[in-house]
């Protein structure tokens, strides 16, 4: 009755993410007094999640599962739970691992709390804290089914390093041509430049900036910090910045180490998207703008003068610790 | 085509939140309730299949009477028929039983459920949908069409998007692209009055278990004050040596 992780992989590489739901699957096989078992899907070496605790791995090498395909991964993970006989199932909380944890539920008919951000309190009776109300408020739910599933916050947990021996094994789950109802027909993702969900620094900016061809600077820290940049709500609806930038309640969430806004004033809804950073530098100049309430660094200033004195000043730095 | 829209009724995002009941209830003294912001560029979107290509859009809520205002205000955005199941809202699994029950006796080709309310940020409730009633599903949808029972959808990953191709019954679950923000609808007087005199079915629940319970909430502790500073290097200072942020 080993704890269940899926660490997920792209190209057959993992994911940071991956090494995040091992260390944590560890914490809570600890806890359980078990073991860990990892379910990896064409993934190529699968040796470092033995760093991370993990005793065993279920290596799914399918290329029908060459895309991601919601359906046939949960399929694929509820039967490695089953073989494993798992009590205890854990995901990220990236766009696949949440686009299939709803079906994984219903297949493992398990009970399943999202955004969890630390381990259990009690693993019987099972009482986790999330985050609710979009970051504003924490509860602590309590899951009563026999097979549990977690999904755990992006840098809720951190990475622990762990000695496990990670034995591989080879597992082929039985899928059928029901599956592959939604298939991919194309993938436009932008290769060159980190993504707000796997960025430890995210550079943000808004209004402030007063128009589209100003971000060259942004993009410039971005580049610097080796950060992902993005964006308040007003700036992708005048259509400045694309949609996928745009961060907030109704955006993507963000949960990076540093996140540095620009020209932004902290309206309730961009801030509820972006509370889980951890530590959040704003520059604006109106220093009655609500985002210097929730920021742990601020200077209150013209972007168009600090922006370029910061990116020269954080080159030299990046160069010197690095 | 009948279309379903799920709507989830919940506090407005300016609300004050707070919790009585020694912190096992979500206070709603004084809060402003509305449609989640999610399943609003849905309904929008169900909208625009029922003006353009000829469908019936149902809403359904799951909870308590005091949820009616907020299926009122489909009504009055356009649906044509509210249901309500009468039960509180507790746990995603069981709101998605309860919603599957109704989805499944519908027939509906296509269920649009938000990616997840603003309120619990469960985020479960489409794909559990999906899972019980045997439908497709595409999540974080920011693009849909359809054309006959094929359909095109795009949906958000992480670094950027996908395009999938798939068919009816569909359940999405679906977000801000589905419908851009200014072509959301406010309620017109015409609309609102003409929601008055459309059906608001009320069923009872089947009394699905429940999976999860909330044992209690909290707030987050008090954040410290900002530090202002007037230049650059003390910024990079105190990022570097006290918040080891880079």
């Amino acid at each position: 009755m080993s704890v269940l992780v899926y660490t997920e992989s792209e190209n057959g590489t993992f994911k940071k993410t991956a090494f995040e739901v091992a260390s944590y699957a560890k914490g809570i096989a600890d806890m359980m007094g078990t073991s860990v078992t990892a379910v990896t899907i064409n993934a190529d070496d699968t040796t470092i999640l033995g760093t991370y605790g993990v005793d065993k791995v279920l290596n799914v090498s399918n290329n029908k599962l060459s895309s991601f395909n919601a359906s046939a991964f949960a399929k694929a993970l509820a039967q490695a739970a089953q073989a494993e006989n798992a009590k205890v199932v854990i995901l990220s909380q990236s766009a696949d691992a949440k686009y299939l944890a709803g079906l994984l539920a219903v297949q493992l008919e398990a009970g399943y709390a999202s955004n969890a951000i630390a381990l259990p309190e009690s693993t019987a009776p099972f009482k986790i804290k999330r985050t609710a109300f979009t970051n504003k408020a924490f509860n602590t739910t309590e899951i009563n089914t026999d097979i549990k599933i977690v999904g755990l916050g992006k840098n809720a947990y951190g990475l622990k390093e762990n000695s496990g021996a990670a034995i591989a094994t080879a597992f082929e789950p039985s899928l059928s041509d029901a599956d592959y109802g939604v298939q991919v027909q194309s993938v436009d993702k932008v290769t060159d430049k980190v993504s707000i969900a796997d960025a430890e620094i995210v550079v943000s900016a808004g209004r402030g900036l007063k128009g589209p061809e100003n971000w060259g600077m942004i993009e410039e820290m971005a580049e610097i910090l080796g950060a992902a940049t993005a964006c308040s709500k007003p700036v992708s609806d005048l259509g400045w910045r694309p949609h996928g930038e745009h961060v907030g309640q109704t955006g993507k969430p963000v949960a990076s180490n540093l996140y540095i806004a620009i020209g932004i004033s902290g309206a309730i809804q961009h801030l509820a998207g972006i509370n889980s950073s951890k530590v959040k530098v704003v520059i604006n100049t109106d220093a009655e703008a609500p985002f210097f309430k929730a920021a742990d660094y601020g200077i209150v200033g013209d972007a168009f003068e600090i922006v370029p004195q910061l990116n020269e000043k954080l080159k030299a730095f990046m160069a010197a610790n690095q | 085509m009948k279309i379903l829209v799920c709507i989830s009724h919940v506090p407005d995002t300016t609300s004050k939140i707070n919790f009585t009941d020694n912190d096992t209830a979500f206070d709603t003294n004084g809060v402003q309730f509305v449609i989640n912001p999610n399943d609003e560029f849905g309904l929008t979107r169900a909208m625009w299949f029922k003006e353009k290509q000829g469908a019936s859009v149902d809403v359904v809520n799951v909870g308590g009477a005091e949820t009616e205002s907020t299926l009122r205000k489909a009504l009055a955005i356009g649906a044509d028929t509210a249901i309500r199941i009468n039960t509180e809202a507790k746990d995603g699994f069981q709101v998605a039983k309860e919603l599957a029950t109704v989805a499944q006796n519908g027939a509906y080709d296509l269920i649009i459920a938000g990616r997840e309310s603003i309120d619990y940020n469960g985020g479960m409730v489409p794909g559990m949908l999906a899972g019980l009633t045997g439908a497709n599903f595409v999540n974080t949808c920011i693009n849909l069409e359809i054309d006959g029972t094929n359909a095109t959808a795009i949906r958000e990953i992480d670094g950027g998007k996908e395009t999938v191709s798939t068919s009816l019954p569909l359940v999405i679950g679906g977000q801000k692209g589905l419908v851009e923000e200014s072509d959301l609808r406010i309620p017109n007087m015409r609309g609102i009055m003409m929601a008055r005199k459309k059906p608001l079915n009320v069923v009872e629940p089947t009394g699905a278990t429940l999976d999860t319970t909330t044992a209690g909430f909290e707030k987050p502790a008090p954040k410290g004050a900002v530090k202002l500073v007037d230049n650059v290097d003390d910024l990079i200072n105190l990022l570097h040596n006290e918040a080891k942020a880079i």
